[in-house]
C-alpha cells in the first residue's frame, strides 16, 4: 500500500520549517510526504512540524490537498484503494507508516468530519461507542467517560436529560459537538478536524470555535478550514496549501498580516480561491 | 395550464393507487369469501384424510419446515456473500462477474431450479424426494435474492458511518457488526421477507424435489407436500375452489406471522447489548 523512504532527502523548502521555541514540543513531524491517488499526485514533498497543544490551521483553495493531508495523519487514506504514500510522519517518536497498529494510532489521533456523522443510536451509545469497542464494559466507567466527554465538548447541559434518545434528533451544531465528544471519549492526544463548521449556521460555528479554543489546553488540534476568519480566530499556526504543496507555514498572525510569499498574500487577501 | 396538468397527473396517480388497492382487496376478499367457511380448528390442526373432510396440518408443518430450513441456510450464506462482495472484495472484474451471475440467477424460472434439484439433490446426493432436497433447492432459488437485497442495503449505509467508526480506532469487523449491519438491517430484512414470499409461492420446484406425499413428514428426509402444492393439486384434481381458498387464507396468515416475527427478531438484534 505505501512505501516509506527511510533516507529522507534534504528539506529543500526552507519556508516550510518553523523555528523551534524551547517550550513547545513537536507532536507531529512530517517530512517529505508525497501521496498519490493511483497515478495522480495529490501531495508534494510536504514537510511540517505540528506543535503539541497548539491549534494548527490548514488553509488553501479547495482541491489543494488539505483533507488528503489531514487524513494521512490518522491513516484514513488507507481505506482508499490505490493510494501510495512516501515520506515520514512521526508522532511521538514513532513513524506511523512503519507501525502496523492503525488501531492504536486512531485512538491517539481522533477525527471530526466535515458533516456530523453520528451513528443512528442514542447520544449515550454514540459517545460510549469507541470506549466499548476498546473493551470497556463497566457501566460506571462508561457513564463517567460519556459525561466527561460531553462536558468536554460543551454539550452536556443541552443533552444530559436525553442521553438515551436518538442522536440524529439533535440539531446539526449539537450533532457536531457530540461528534467532538465521541472523539474526546477515546482520550486522544491529537484531534483532526476537517472543516467541522462548514455545514453549520453562524451561531453553532461560533460555539465550536469557542470549544476549540478551550480544548487547546488538552489537545493538539489540526483543523482544515476554508474560512480564513476562522483560521485567524482559532489557530496559533497556519499552513497555506496550494496544489498539494505547503507554500507557507508560520504563526497565524504573521500569515494574515505579513506573509512572506506572494501567493499566500493573494489568497489571504481574497484575490483568488 | 400547469395547474391542469398537475391535476391530471394527480388524478392518474390516485387512479393507479386506487386500482392497486382495489385489485388486492378483491383478491383477498374473494379468497376469504370462498374459503372462510372451511376454516376451523380441525381444518388447520387436523390430520389429512384422503377421502376428504380432513385437515391440512401435515402441509402446514411441511410448509414451515421448508421455509425455516431454506432461510436458515440461505440467510447466513447470502449475508456473508454480500458482505464479502460489498465490503471486502477488491472491486474488479471478478466481483462484476459474480454480481452479473447472481443477477441472472434471479431471473431463471424456478422449474429449472426444480429440475436441477431433482437431478442433483434428489438423485446424485441420494436425498430422495424429501423436505431437505426441496429446502436445498429453495436455498439456491432465494440465495441471489438475499445477496442482492443485502448488497443494495449495504450500499445505502453512508460511507461516513464507516469512516466515523474506523476513525475511532475500531476494526473493520467491529465496524461491520456494530454500525454497518445494524444500519443495513431493514434492507436485509426485506430481502428475507421477499424470500419467504418466493418460497411460499413456489410450487413447481417443490413438487419436483419434495414430491406430493400428503402425510405428516416423519423427518426432514421424508417426502411431503407443502400447502401451495396441495392447493395446486386440489384445484387441479378436484376443482375444489373452496378448499384452495381456505388454504390461501392459511398461507396469508403464515406469511403475516413470519413477517412480524422477522421484524421482531431484527429489532431484537438491533437492540442487542454491546
Ligand atoms: N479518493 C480520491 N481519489 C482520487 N483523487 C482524490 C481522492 N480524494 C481527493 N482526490 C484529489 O486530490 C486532490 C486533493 O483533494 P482534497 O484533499 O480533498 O482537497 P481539499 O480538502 O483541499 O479540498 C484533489 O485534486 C482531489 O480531486
Ligand atoms: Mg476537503
Amino acid at each position: 500500500m505505501y512505501t516509506t523512504i527511510l533516507e529522507p532527502k534534504m528539506v529543500k523548502d526552507e519556508k516550510s520549517t518553523v523555528t523551534e521555541t524551547p517550550e513547545t514540543k513537536t507532536k507531529i513531524h512530517v517530512e517529505n510526504l508525497n501521496l498519490f491517488y493511483g497515478e495522480k499526485q495529490a501531495l508534494f514533498d510536504v514537510s511540517i512540524d505540528i506543535k503539541e497543544k497548539e491549534v494548527t490551521a490548514l488553509i488553501g483553495p479547495s482541491g489543494c490537498g488539505k483533507s488528503t493531508f489531514l487524513r494521512t495523519l490518522n491513516r484514513m487514506n488507507d481505506l482508499i484503494e490505490g493510494v501510495k504514500i512516501s515520506g515520514k510522519i512521526i508522532i511521538d517518536d514513532e513513524n506511523i507508516y512503519e507501525s502496523n497498529d492503525v488501531i492504536k494510532l486512531r485512538t491517539k489521533v481522533g477525527m471530526v468530519f466535515q458533516k456530523p456523522n453520528l451513528f443512528p443510536m442514542s447520544i449515550y451509545d454514540n459517545v460510549a461507542y469507541g470506549p466499548r469497542m476498546q473493551g470497556i464494559k463497566n457501566k460506571a466507567i462508561l457513564n463517567e467517560i460519556v459525561e466527561n466527554s460531553l462536558r468536554g465538548a460543551a454539550i452536556w447541559d443541552e443533552v444530559q436529560d436525553r442521553l438515551k434518545s436518538s442522536a440524529l434528533g439533535l440539531s446539526g451544531g449539537q450533532q457536531q459537538r457530540v461528534c467532538i465528544a465521541r472523539a474526546i471519549a477515546m482520550k486522544p492526544d491529537v484531534i483532526l478536524m476537517d472543516e467541522p463548521t462548514s455545514a453549520l449556521d453562524p451561531i453553532s460555528t461560533l460555539k465550536i470555535e469557542e470549544l476549540i479554543a478551550a480544548m487547546k489546553k488538552d489537545y493538539t488540534i489540526v483543523i482544515v478550514t476554508h474560512n480564513m476568519q476562522q483560521a485567524a480566530r482559532v489557530s496559533d499556526k497556519t499552513a497555506f496549501f496550494l496544489n498539494g504543496e505547503i507554500i507557507e507555514f508560520d504563526e497565524t498572525s504573521k500569515i494574515f498580516s505579513m506573509p512572506s510569499d506572494q501567493r499566500t498574500e493573494d489568497y489571504v487577501t481574497g484575490r483568488f480561491g | 395550464m400547469r395547474k391542469l396538468k398537475d391535476l391530471i397527473l394527480l388524478g392518474l396517480l390516485w387512479f393507479a393507487a386506487f386500482l392497486t388497492v382495489a385489485v388486492l382487496v378483491t383478491i383477498v376478499g374473494f379468497i376469504f369469501y370462498k374459503g372462510i367457511g372451511l376454516i376451523s380448528f380441525d381444518f388447520i390442526f387436523g390430520d389429512y384424510s384422503p377421502s376428504g373432510g380432513g385437515g391440512i396440518w401435515p402441509m402446514v408443518v411441511t410448509t414451515i419446515y421448508t421455509i425455516v430450513i431454506s432461510l436458515l441456510i440461505a440467510t447466513p450464506i447470502g449475508i456473508l456473500a454480500a458482505v464479502y462482495l460489498q465490503e471486502y472484495a477488491k472491486q474488479g472484474r471478478m466481483v462484476r462477474i459474480i454480481r452479473f451471475a447472481t443477477e441472472s440467477l434471479t431471473g431463471i424460472p424456478s422449474i429449472i431450479y426444480g429440475l436441477f434439484g431433482a437431478v442433483f439433490f434428489v438423485t446424485t446426493l441420494k436425498l430422495g424426494m424429501s423436505i431437505i432436497a426441496a429446502s436445498l433447492t429453495l436455498t439456491i432459488i432465494i440465495l441471489p435474492v438475499i445477496i442482492r437485497t443485502t448488497e443494495e442495503s449495504l450500499k445505502t449505509v453512508p460511507q461516513s458511518y464507516r469512516e466515523g467508526s474506523l476513525a475511532l480506532g475500531t476494526t473493520k469487523l467491529q465496524t461491520l457488526y456494530k454500525v454497518i449491519l445494524p444500519s443495513a438491517m431493514p434492507g436485509i430484512l426485506s430481502g428475507i421477507i421477499l424470500s419467504m414470499g418466493r418460497i411460499i409461492g413456489e410450487s413447481a420446484a417443490i413438487f419436483l424435489t419434495a414430491g406430493t406425499v400428503a402425510a405428516m413428514p416423519e423427518s426432514i428426509f421424508s417426502s411431503a407436500r407443502t400447502l401451495t402444492v396441495h392447493s395446486y393439486l386440489v384445484t387441479q384434481e378436484a376443482g375444489d375452489i373452496e378448499l384452495a381458498a381456505a388454504i390461501g387464507i392459511i398461507l396469508i396468515a403464515i406469511i403475516l406471522i413470519l413477517n412480524f416475527s422477522a421484524t421482531w427478531i431484527s429489532k431484537k438484534l438491533n437492540k442487542a447489548d454491546y
